[in-house]
């Protein structure tokens, strides 16, 4: 870019107060309760607004022109991978499993995040921070517009891409981070800030997006890559708003402290719960990998989430209450996740394998304790099985977590050959949980989890356990756009259109 | 001591203002991965208007590295000539 810098006339600070603050003015024929009626009931006292102040000091003027070069630089590139044939330079197709649970799991919830914003951009009363939450919500719905705008050139050649959103609505996986994404939006203001502002964004996205697309610039999807950085160039500023957020919260009243510590111990277990997925796509579905889920989490939530929560004691925060639980996990979920991938892979739509001699080496050197202790016997199991033409399928429904919705296919903390397991009974019905942090989390607001759309249940209650026709219902074609890779469509395709790229036969 | 860090896209346009960063960061440590540069800071870390037009050799706003920049980690605070990140311990 050679965007030429002005001469300002008006230093940064200044030019926030006027194009930031002086756009907000006192309600004359209302009430300021009457205008912002949702800012009470969820308990957390403010008594100055104007404390908030965005530390970029981003201004609207400034946001459109830094928002416009980030698009042009965007589609040069996207329009660049389309012409020349981008998708015949991956590193082998399997990796399009990824970007089929990224379009289906991940860019509805960057627009349920828009949502989101425009929502509490409205029931904030501080200036600072309706501005702040306009930028953020426009940034979500660019997420989600330039994410499902990149993928769309792969729907042109490959299966699994073309219904991502009754996939969002309908399929098993993909309720894991809608789930997540509701629960946020039927929070009150605060708390959605908490969720996604903090937790999801300060805490959890650079373990999704950074070592994730440097993964698929390591994989040859140049698309990817281009949204990804696009979308977070964004975030950096969705993070330093999260964390802003919290300390004003910590800052205004110290009576916030409890129920701030309660959100944060609350979604960042569900976040790391959703996050299970990409930890899969990490060490399983990325050909070529850049760094293990085990080495991701080192530097971006040990060491970072590490000094974070350090900075936040002076408030009389501490780390939240799963953080042990999960440091015990890490070398565990994404073979857990896999293996329950693999074996329900008639109900997925993206394919999963068997991982390779090649790759079962990678997956021991990076997770030396566990890997050939207890994932590698079940992979050459199945594999076994796979060779004798009986390949292991799991036609039973697997028993789902009424909080974080994933399939209870974890191991104890403290025990890795023992299922983790809980339940809990309230007003007479019984509730499954795969961990004692969803168990809290729905024991603290059992009114609000009972109603959950869970994918298993709704299966019987809407289409009698018609599994063909719930196929149909999620979009998803039997033989196609399921099942192994090898054997796929996908390969096939693959395979003879990077031979005709390459020759000329 | 915690660790701050900034990370850019690896591209034209960051390659100056990489050098600048680690001009006016001794400390820091740049480690350069696939289509991305993360650099990290013992506690602190300065990115300068003044270095970074020396490196470009034109007049730079600072606002403009939210182009890109792909994520960052500490306390944030920006004014015309300086981006500091930085933790309280």
């Amino acid at each position: 870019m050679d965007m030429k810098a002005t001469k300002k006339k008006l230093g940064m600070k200044e030019r926030y107060r006027i194009l930031t603050r002086d756009l907000g003015w006192e309600p004359g024929y209302q009430s300021r309760e009457a205008v912002f009626p949702y800012v009470r009931y969820e308990g957390i006292k403010v008594h100055d607004w104007d404390k908030w102040e965005d530390p970029f000091r981003l201004t609207m003027d400034a946001y459109w022109k830094y928002q416009a070069e980030k698009e042009r630089k965007f589609y040069a590139i996207i329009d660049a991978h389309a012409q020349n044939n981008g998708h015949l330079n991956l590193t082998d197709a399997r990796y399009l499993s990824a970007l089929k649970i990224f379009l289906q799991a991940i860019s509805p919830g960057e627009y349920a995040a828009h949502k989101g914003f425009a929502r509490i951009g409205r029931e904030f009363p501080g200036v600072g921070t309706q501005v702040a939450c306009q930028m953020q919500a426009i940034d979500e719905i660019r997420h989600a517009q330039t994410q499902i705008h990149a993928m769309s050139n792969y729907n042109r050649y490959y299966d699994g891409f073309h219904a991502f959103a009754d996939a969002r609505d309908r399929i098993w996986y993909t309720s894991v981070a809608r789930s997540f994404f509701d629960d946020a939006m039927a929070a009150g203001p605060f708390e959605f800030m908490i969720a996604i502002g903090f937790s999801f964004e300060y805490v959890l996205t650079n373990l999704l997006f950074v070592p994730f697309m440097s993964g698929a610039a390591y994989n040859g999807d140049m698309a990817t890559v281009t949204f990804g950085f696009s979308a977070q160039s964004d975030e950096a500023r969705h993070m330093t708003l999260g964390l802003e957020c919290i300390k004003f919260m910590l800052e205004q009243d110290p009576d916030n402290l409890p129920i701030v510590q309660g959100w944060i111990d609350k979604w960042f277990w569900r976040g790391f719960r959703v996050l299970g997925l990409v930890s899969t796509m990490m060490d399983y579905m990325l050909p070529k990998r850049v760094m293990s889920w085990r080495e991701a989490w080192e530097i971006y939530g040990v060491e970072n989430g590490g000094a974070l929560f350090r900075d936040l004691a002076r408030y009389g925060i501490r780390p939240p209450k799963g953080w042990d639980d999960a440091e015990k996990a890490i070398d565990h979920m994404s073979h857990q996740i896999m293996l329950g991938l693999y074996q329900w892979s008639f109900g997925t739509c993206f394919h999963s394998w068997i991982p390779s001699d090649d790759d079962m080496a990678w997956l021991a050197k990076k997770y030396p304790d566990t890997f050939d202790k207890y994932y590698r016997p079940r992979w050459e199991h199945i594999k076994k099985l796979d060779a004798a033409g009986t390949p292991y399928k799991n036609f039973g429904l697997a028993k789902l977590c009424q909080c974080c919705q994933l399939p209870a296919v974890f191991t104890e903390p403290d025990d890795p050959t023992l299922n983790c397991h809980r339940e809990t009974v309230y007003k007479g019905e019984k509730y499954q949980f795969c961990s004692d942090g969803c168990k809290d989390i729905f024991e603290n607001e059992p009114e609000k989890y009972i109603q959950a759309w869970l994918p298993m249940p709704a299966l019987f209650q809407e289409l009698n356990g018609d599994i063909g026709a719930w196929m149909d219902w999620v979009g998803l074609k039997d033989g196609v756009d399921n099942g192994d890779y090898d054997g796929s469509r996908d390969q096939k395709h693959f395979t003879e259109w990077r031979g005709q790229a390459t020759s000329n036969l | 001591m915690s660790t701050v860090f900034i990370a850019l896209q690896a591209n034209e346009e960051t390659r100056p203002i990489i050098d600048a960063i680690e001009i006016d960061n001794p400390q820091a440590i740049v480690n350069r991965q696939p289509a991305m540069v993360k650099i990290d800071a013992p506690g602190r870390l300065v990115v300068r208007r003044e270095t970074i037009e020396e490196q470009l050799g034109r007049s730079y706003d600072l606002q403009e590295l939210q182009i890109n920049l792909i994520t960052l980690s500490g306390n944030v605070d920006e004014d015309e000539d300086t981006l500091t990140l930085s933790w309280n311990e």
